[in-house]
């Protein structure tokens, strides 16, 4: 007879983690670091909302006259953002079909257009015509802008990772949660991406 | 609780649905304020509505491989309170005699929702513990040996935990009588037959019933 019990008393170090149903434990714990990522976006947007609604001097006009979003040109960030997770989702799938080149190309591509955003992402930051000292409202755009950007840099870098790993021939249809787990977050940063340009841009 | 969020392809399919429901949001706003407040608010309330109406049997239906000697039988059991119940220990000793029967017993931590949210989880573990030692005590005390564990506080999940572990080729689920288990009006035994392709028996242990013939 064993029980959880007896197998204390033979055990020594600390107790075996607690198994979660069905997600593997790696996929898991992608899952609640995007979930405190998302906090810390909360965060954010919460001070984004303060600024502009809570704010008893909040201005009548976002972004408060004279100033201007370049919202054409962040549209089409973001539909390059949003076309790079297409690109992400073919490669993996295409990885677990053993298509390789359309997996690199796939791959490829994703990385291309997410740096293609971070690079209009600085231009824009360039010509917006104001800086964070130039009000409550402007500090509010360029942080949460800048925290998504930040967030864009490390999935390129994971994105590079996988991409030297395919072209060394790591990953195959049986092992290719090095893709999954990046894929996985590259997603989350355009989820986040579409709320700020919702809610910053053009709302 | 189980998470909707389990690979790729579901972050996927977030993203998707975030883009369709963020241009919604969007458009109602340019109409008004409070109208994009209020669509922001029902979707968040839809969704909500759909993850609780997709939990549990949507799953797809998983086949369990046998695992040890081809004439060994591995049963899975899973009860709460009726763990010791006599109409339990019966069929396990049914299946007992049947042959090379290994058992594993299974104990959900059973406990409120708001302790849970709260992890104040500790006396249901301890309450737990104590049930299934007394089970498979008694069990040993008639000849059966049989190993166990103690499960997350849902059913289901607890079930799946063992199922990993365990690969059992016939699964237990022991309730109370119809009208007073929780279990049954939440569908488990229903959700465990569809879910896995192994042979589910389902016992009733009348504890009312017993602590009267005592």
């Amino acid at each position: 007879m064993t029980s959880q019990a007896d197998a204390v008393h033979e055990h020594h170090g600390p107790p075996e983690a607690h198994r979660s149903s069905r997600v593997d434990a790696r996929t898991l714990g992608m899952f609640l670091f995007i979930a405190s990522e998302a906090m810390l976006f909360g965060s954010f947007f919460t001070a984004y909302f303060f600024v502009r609604v809570v704010n008893p001097d909040a201005p009548a006009e976002w972004p408060p006259e004279p100033y201007h979003f370049p919202v054409f040109v962040a549209g089409i960030n973001t539909a390059i953002l949003v076309t790079s997770s297409f690109t992400m989702h073919w490669a993996l799938q295409s990885i677990k079909r053993g298509n390789r080149p359309a997996f690199l190309a796939g791959m490829v591509l994703t990385f291309v257009m997410g740096l293609a955003f971070l690079l209009t992402q600085a231009v824009e930051y360039l010509n917006v015509g104001f800086n964070t000292g130039d009000g409550a409202f402007a500090s509010v755009f360029f942080g949460l802008t800048g925290l998504h950007g930040a967030h864009v840099a490390i999935g390129l870098t994971l994105l590079g990772m996988v991409i030297i790993r395919g072209f060394r021939g790591h990953f195959s249809p049986e092992h290719h949660h090095g893709v999954e787990l990046p894929g996985i977050y590259w997603h989350f940063v355009d989820v986040m991406w579409i709320v700020v340009y919702s809610v910053v841009y053009l709302i | 609780m189980e998470s909707p969020f389990r690979s790729e392809a579901a972050a996927f399919r977030f993203l998707l649905v975030s883009i369709g429901a963020f241009a919604l949001i969007v458009v109602a706003s340019w109409v008004a304020a409070w109208l994009g407040l209020l669509v922001f608010l029902l979707l968040v309330t839809g969704a909500a509505w759909a993850y609780v109406r997709q939990r549990g049997p949507s799953l797809p239906r998983e086949h369990i491989e046998h695992v040890g000697p081809a004439d060994e039988r591995r049963v899975l059991v899973v009860a709460n309170e009726t763990v010791g119940g006599d109409e339990l220990m019966s069929e396990i000793g049914e299946l007992a005699l049947a042959g090379k029967t290994k058992f594993f017993v299974v104990s959900p931590a059973l406990n409120s929702r708001l302790k849970t949210w709260t992890s104040d989880e500790d006396p249901a573990r301890a309450a737990a513990q104590t049930r299934l030692h007394t089970t498979l005590e008694r069990l040993a005390s008639i000849g059966i040996e049989a190993r166990g564990d103690i499960g997350d506080v849902d059913p289901l999940v607890a079930i799946e935990d063992a199922v990993r572990s365990f690969r059992p080729d016939e699964i237990v689920v022991s309730t109370h009588p119809e009208g007073r288990s929780n279990w049954l009006e939440r569908g488990v035994v229903g959700t465990v037959r569809e879910r896995y392709d192994v042979p589910v028996t389902h016992v009733v242990v009348d504890l009312e019933r017993s602590d009267e013939g005592d």
